[in-house]
């Protein structure tokens, strides 16, 4: 039987020494009505068996596309460098570091992360890591409001409508009120915003770049947030971040992101990386995994699992979170990405995605009906062509593009709306043979 | 080992994907740009391989140690899963594609990944439908326990509270209490839910009730029918956690026995790697009364054998999830299923409750087992009498370490003192559980001799017993290297 070591007559001695003469004996307890007949399964395949069925299973998924998704979603180019490390089975195969003595790899590796993160963020501190960016603005808002114990949180339309959609599911039954300030023309509509703040609300929520692509400045907002106590709530993009200005310096009180951009394969929505950092005042109320530095008995550097008070497993029902598994080897890939760029690699890595979208507005524009909505932007904006953007997705994917994404799902009224991204991955061909698709799907 | 931020080199450069042109204030204003770039460490590649290859070597891992750290099923992780969820077909596929009309061929492959593991997991745990979007085990609850809200409040059942017994794993009371419910803990009696105290506390506002079976101490629950019929009895619903599914699958489903809800963790019970805290996957199964209320999309097969996304059920909790999960997580379990087979699945179930009760027989002559009798898949131990000499659980588990084993679970479930849990899995032989029970015997032994060196112990890992109140006190969270 597959990766079972023990030989029938090994078998025999173990249960000789338990004192039973069968297998099924140490299942006795199980109720006779409550056994299971013979599980309506496929017999097991050889392992060359497995890889074979899905291969052919890969093989139907269309990989060549020539893609401008993005959505929140980027496929940036990964080193190799990555995969080599993070497929070492010492990290891999590893649990949570509650021995901390036998996992000092991890826990310093939580440490460098957390650090990285602040950084990127400029914020005090960041935590081991959450499962996604969604889940990770759905703590945010439990940081908020057990903070301030307010329940009123006022959020952009501009904020992902895949994580906006989540906080409706996770709210529903918390007597949270959930206020949602449209957009305007695919900026986030800071009068609208200052004028929802009051002293009832928990959290304001924004987004860098925003869902459509634009870059704005939040600093204004977040200032008028602290003069009524609540807490600012920034979703940001990690690649991006490198360059745009940062959490800290607009004032937020928590920065969170998605951090599949930080050397995460896009693997078909996850696993992904739910990234936090807060400033100091909200520390305490940060759920999941922090990673500290400490010595041991003879002074020795190391580090360990710490402010587990706040934690399930010491606090049960009354823990800032129910967070057990998180996802640090994602967290161990993005802190392994940083690494190998460094500041200026990510820099680079920003600027040639802005760049490239912004060569791709260019040729767009120059399309009869076609208009660049959002200004400034990084490297996603928004087009508005003469008819539905699906029409024109739907043309493209026969030649293998899919030129962006189609506003109409999440936005009423934006059917003719089309979200282009690009990264270094881009090429300025494929941007040319775009612009000559659309033009000619128009 | 000097950190990453402590090795960096102003100037150094690693990996560049491409050269920029530069000019970006020219695309963006410079007061929305940062003002200088954020002080993440200077390396070059080799630096950083390096680092990180010297870092893995600290860490006990499955591949390198045995680790028996009960109610988390470190089992071995195939490498052919490994291999074959590292397929560029499935790594490069965005996941907004299939949500583009007229894309739905090109995602064909994954939707049949994703529909034939839900497939494969009803069949083995007996529910109607699964939904495998939840990213972890707690996800998995927390997705649990909405569903039992949207299926009282569909009913208009006015629910308040969910019973979890004292032995639960702590996650259980958490994700309750985070999806708006009083929590009531019931005290176990003889390591076992007590059906009698449980009547007292059932009465029409109990939502449901979340349990472990076997539970945590590794027993399984004498008293599942009744307990079943009782809570049912008040219109609540029956959740089972599935952290120890090992102990059971393909030997009872629990989808017969009555239960509502489970969660699994396919990061244990299917042997997808722990990846040292993540990423796992919690999919969540539910008896057809709940079906209506999972989260959306849900996967459907046609009847020409095409799948696609379908998004349309009114009374849905909603979306839990950015997508459809943590699909490669998932797809390594499909794989690891795929191989074992029907029989491989109740062979693997066995050879863990074997394997189990060997332990313990070899155990209990040398540490008090409070419930000593046949177990299931774990067994939990109590260094209670080693503790009036001073040597506490946490010393025996440190001792462990300098054998180079990593430790059982210690001071959990709360219900036993200075307990230790063991689950050896049925991927470790009899020549690693005898070596690791003659160890275990000979740090018991110098309880008495030499006491002393199981306090000082370990001296043989990177570091020594580590100052965590220290650690909690400074607060030294993030490095202030090269600042």
């Amino acid at each position: 039987m597959p990766f079972i070591p023990h030989t029938p007559e090994e078998q025999r001695e173990m249960l000789a020494a338990i004192g039973v003469d069968s297998i099924e004996a140490l299942f006795e307890d199980i109720p006779a009505k409550f056994r299971a007949g013979d599980l309506n399964l496929p017999s097991g395949l050889s392992e060359m068996e497995v890889r074979q069925k899905l291969e052919k299973t890969a093989a139907r998924n269309h990989t060549d596309l020539t893609s401008f998704l993005g959505a929140g979603f980027y496929d940036h180019y990964i080193p190799s460098a990555v995969d080599a490390l993070c497929s070492r089975g010492e990290f891999y195969t590893a649990y949570t570091p509650y021995q901390a003595e036998a996992s000092q790899g991890m826990l310093q590796a939580i440490f460098e992360y957390q650090t990285a993160v602040a950084r990127l963020m400029d914020l005090e501190y960041a935590n081991a890591s959450l499962y996604d960016g969604g889940t990770a603005l759905y703590e945010a808002i439990m940081m908020a409001v057990r903070h301030t114990r307010r329940s009123r949180i006022v959020i952009s339309e501009s904020v992902n409508p895949i994580y906006r959609v989540m906080l409706d599911s996770y709210t529903t039954n918390l007597k949270l009120d959930l206020v949602t300030v449209p957009h305007k023309d695919c900026n986030t509509d800071m009068d609208a915003l200052l004028a929802a703040l009051n002293d009832d609300t928990a959290a304001v929520i924004v987004q860098n770049p925003n869902f459509f692509g634009t870059v704005q400045d939040f600093t204004a907002l977040f200032d008028k947030a602290r003069e009524h106590k609540i807490v600012s709530v920034i979703s940001t993009y990690p690649v991006m971040q490198s360059i745009l200005k940062t959490p800290g310096r607009m004032g937020a009180d928590i920065a969170v992101a998605e951090g599949q951009s930080l050397g995460l394969p896009l693997s078909f929505g996850g696993p992904y990386l739910g990234i936090m950092a807060c400033n100091k005042q909200l520390i305490r109320q940060m759920p999941g995994r922090i990673a500290g530095r400490t010595v041991d008995k003879n002074g020795k550097t190391g580090f360990v699992l710490t402010l587990q008070a706040r934690e399930q497993h010491i606090r049960r029902e009354k823990a800032t979170s129910n967070i057990c598994s998180n996802q640090a080897l994602c967290a161990l890939r993005a802190l392994m990405y940083m690494s190998l760029l460094g500041p200026q690699g990510l820099k680079k890595t920003a600027q040639v995605g802005i760049e490239r979208a912004h060569y791709a507005a260019n040729r767009l524009e120059r399309l009869p009906g076609v208009r660049v909505v959002n200004q400034p932007f990084g490297n996603e904006f928004t087009v508005k062509l003469p008819v539905r953007a699906y029409e024109v997705i739907d043309k493209l994917l026969d030649m293998k593009f899919v030129p962006g994404f189609p506003l109409g799902r999440y936005y009423q009224g934006m059917d003719n709306h089309l979200l282009v991204a690009c990264t270094e991955k881009t090429t300025k061909q494929c941007i040319g043979i775009l612009a000559e698709l659309i033009g000619g799907a128009l | 080992m000097k950190t990453l931020f402590q090795d960096s080199s102003k100037g150094r450069t690693g990996v560049w994907p491409k050269e920029p042109k530069g000019n970006t204030e020219a695309d963006i204003p410079a007061y929305l740009l940062r003002d200088t770039a954020p002080k993440l460490p200077e390396l070059s590649e080799i630096d950083v391989i390096r680092h990180f290859t010297r870092l893995s070597r600290l860490n006990y891992s499955v591949d390198s140690n045995f680790y028996p750290l009960g109610s988390c099923t470190m089992k071995y992780n195939p490498k052919f899963t490994e291999a074959v969820a590292a397929q560029p077909g499935f790594t490069n596929l965005h996941p907004l594609i299939p949500q583009l009309k007229g894309a739905g061929h090109m995602t064909q492959g994954a939707l049949e990944v994703l529909y034939e593991t839900e497939q494969l997991l009803g069949e083995i745990t007996g529910m109607s439908a699964f939904t495998l979007q939840p990213m972890a085990g707690a996800h998995g609850e927390l997705t649990g326990v909405m569903l039992m809200a949207a299926y009282h409040n569909d009913k208009g059942n006015r629910k308040t509270k969910i019973i979890v017994p004292d032995s639960a794993h702590g996650t259980n009371p958490a994700s309750a209490a985070i999806a708006g419910y009083d929590v009531v803990s019931i005290q176990s009696k003889n390591g076992m839910i007590d059906p009698d105290e449980l009547e007292k506390v059932l009465d029409d506002e109990v939502a449901g009730l979340m349990m472990t079976c076997p539970n945590t101490l590794g027993l399984f629950e004498c008293g599942l029918e009744r307990i079943v019929k009782l809570v049912h009895g008040v219109d609540g619903l029956l959740y089972y956690d599935g952290a120890n599914l090992n102990a059971i699958m393909g030997k009872m489903r629990v989808g017969d026995v009555g239960f509502d809800v489970v969660h699994l963790n396919l990061h244990k019970t299917f042997a997808t790697p722990h990846g040292g805290g993540g990423p796992g996957s919690g999919p969540v199964g539910v008896s057809q009364r709940l079906v209506d209320y999972l989260p959306i999309s849900r996967v459907v097969k046609l009847e020409d054998g095409q799948y696609y996304l379908n998004y349309d059920y009114p009374k849905s909790i909603g979306y839990i999830a950015p997508f459809y999960g943590n699909f490669g997580v998932i797809l390594k379990a499909y794989a690891y299923i795929l191989r074992l087979g029907r029989e491989g699945i109740v062979r693997a179930t066995e050879n863990a409750v074997l394997a189990a009760n060997y332990l313990r027989k070899r155990i209990e002559e040398h540490l008090e087992i409070p419930h000593d009798r046949i177990c299931m898949h774990e067994f939990v131990a109590s260094a209670a009498k080693q503790a009036e000499k001073g040597v506490r659980a946490l010393d025996i588990a440190k001792a462990l370490l300098d054998k180079g084993h990593y430790a059982p679970t210690i001071y959990f479930p709360l219900i036993v003192k200075e307990c230790l849990m063991f689950e050896p899995t049925e991927t470790e032989s009899k020549e690693t559980l005898d070596g690791f029970v003659d160890d275990l015997i000979e740090i018991l032994g110098r309880v008495e001799t030499d006491p002393q060196s199981i306090h000082d112990a370990p001296v043989t890992t990177p570091v020594q017993r580590l100052d965590e109140v220290r650690a909690a006190r400074s607060m030294e969270l993030v490095d202030d290297a090269g600042l």
